[in-house]
């Protein structure tokens, strides 16, 4: 076993929010300096650069989980990751279906671009990311699992865009692999103040909800696992098989 | 003191579950989407109008003793959160108005019964 740090929560430029500097390459040459196994790459309800950037995190020894930062209807945010591309097609296919068309204002919001490895840009995303899908968080998480993903609430304890600012308490059986607190808080304070998530069986994980390349790998999470995979990512969430998840 | 009852002709609300609790008292409104803050700051006989359908939605009205939910917006509630108002008797009703208005509504209606 070995421990792996991962920063499992990373917007690139697509992100209205992302910093123009936040592409592929450049996120895993950072990544590589932070000395990060695993990034996750999860724009708003957006994947479409996640395989360039695994590609390039091939290459440079890093494991690129894929994925996206999902808004449920109820403006839950919420982290969601796939094992291929063709799961992760499936997804996009499914927020396409899901979030409503409206117009980006980029003088407003931010730039929403795909670019390749050189940072040419590809396509321009028109419609707004940053909005809700029209859909609950019960059936984005069914649609998750039904794709043999991760789910994972994120930054639950943050004051808005949260399980615990949007619902009031996390829904009695909620199905998710982990549950993310802030990266503005440690678990024992987090355990302090919320006594209810210690023997909750959900994993707890912190990460940079990075927008801006000089915060990724500020907060990680160690994954204790035997190598960095997707599979073995799952079990260290749920602390199957000696697996596990250490996060401060 | 007004009832669940009184207020579903005056205001054209459907009952969409919890008839049992029809007969509950109603001491005014409170309006908000977020769960956290109405937890935090509605108060027992509160009639809530949201439009939020997630049976958390009845776990916070249980919590804190509401008399009723009323969802705007033709918003109908999810299948287990019907279920969960059925076995609290806290009933949820709909109207087709957004929240502006069926608050509007609803504040005349109780002003005028004092």
């Amino acid at each position: 076993m070995k421990t792996y740090r991962a920063d499992l929560h990373i917007h690139t430029v697509l992100s209205p929010c992302g910093d123009l500097d936040m592409s592929p390459g450049k996120i895993i040459k950072k990544a590589k300096q932070q000395n990060l196994d695993i990034i996750g790459i999860t724009d708003h309800n957006s994947t479409k650069h996640c395989s360039v950037t695994q590609r390039l995190g091939k290459k440079n020894r890093i494991l690129v989980m894929m994925g996206a930062e999902v808004t449920t209807r109820e403006e839950v945010h919420c982290l969601a990751f796939f094992e291929d591309i063709e799961k992760l097609s499936q997804f996009q296919e499914f927020i396409d279906v899901h979030l409503p068309s409206i117009k980006n204002k980029v003088d407003y919001f931010g730039h929403q671009v795909v670019v390749d490895e050189n940072e040419r840009i590809l396509e321009e995303e028109e419609r707004l990311l940053l909005t809700a899908l029209d859909v609950g968080i019960d059936e984005i998480e069914r649609k998750v699992h039904d794709l043999g993903g991760i789910f994972i609430p994120a930054h639950i304890n943050r004051p808005k865009y949260s399980l615990m600012s949007q619902l009031g308490i996390v829904p009695p059986g909620l199905k998710a692999e982990a549950m993310e607190i802030s990266k503005h808080i440690g678990v024992s304070e987090f355990l302090k103040k919320h006594q209810e998530f210690k023997d909750f069986g959900f994993g707890l994980i912190r990460s940079s909800d990075a927008h801006y390349l000089e915060h990724i790998g500020e907060v990680f999470t160690g994954f204790e696992m035997n190598s960095a995979s997707f599979a073995e990512i799952r079990l260290a969430l749920a602390g199957r098989e000696g697996r596990k998840t250490i996060a401060v | 003191m007004m009832k669940v009852k009184d207020i579903i002709d005056d205001l054209g609300l459907t009952v969409f579950s919890g008839k049992s609790g029809l007969e509950r008292e109603l001491t005014g409104g409170y309006v908000c989407d977020l769960l956290s803050d109405v937890m935090g700051n509605a108060q027992t006989g509160q009639t809530w109008i949201t439009l939020q359908t997630h049976r958390n939605v009845m776990a916070i009205a249980s919590l804190k003793d509401l008399a009723a939910i009323i969802l705007v917006k033709d918003n109908k509630p999810e299948e287990d959160t019907l279920k969960q108002s059925e076995e609290e008797g806290i009933p949820i009703l709909g109207t087709a108005e957004d929240t502006f208005t069926i608050a509007g509504k609803l504040f005349n209606l109780l002003k005028n019964q004092q």
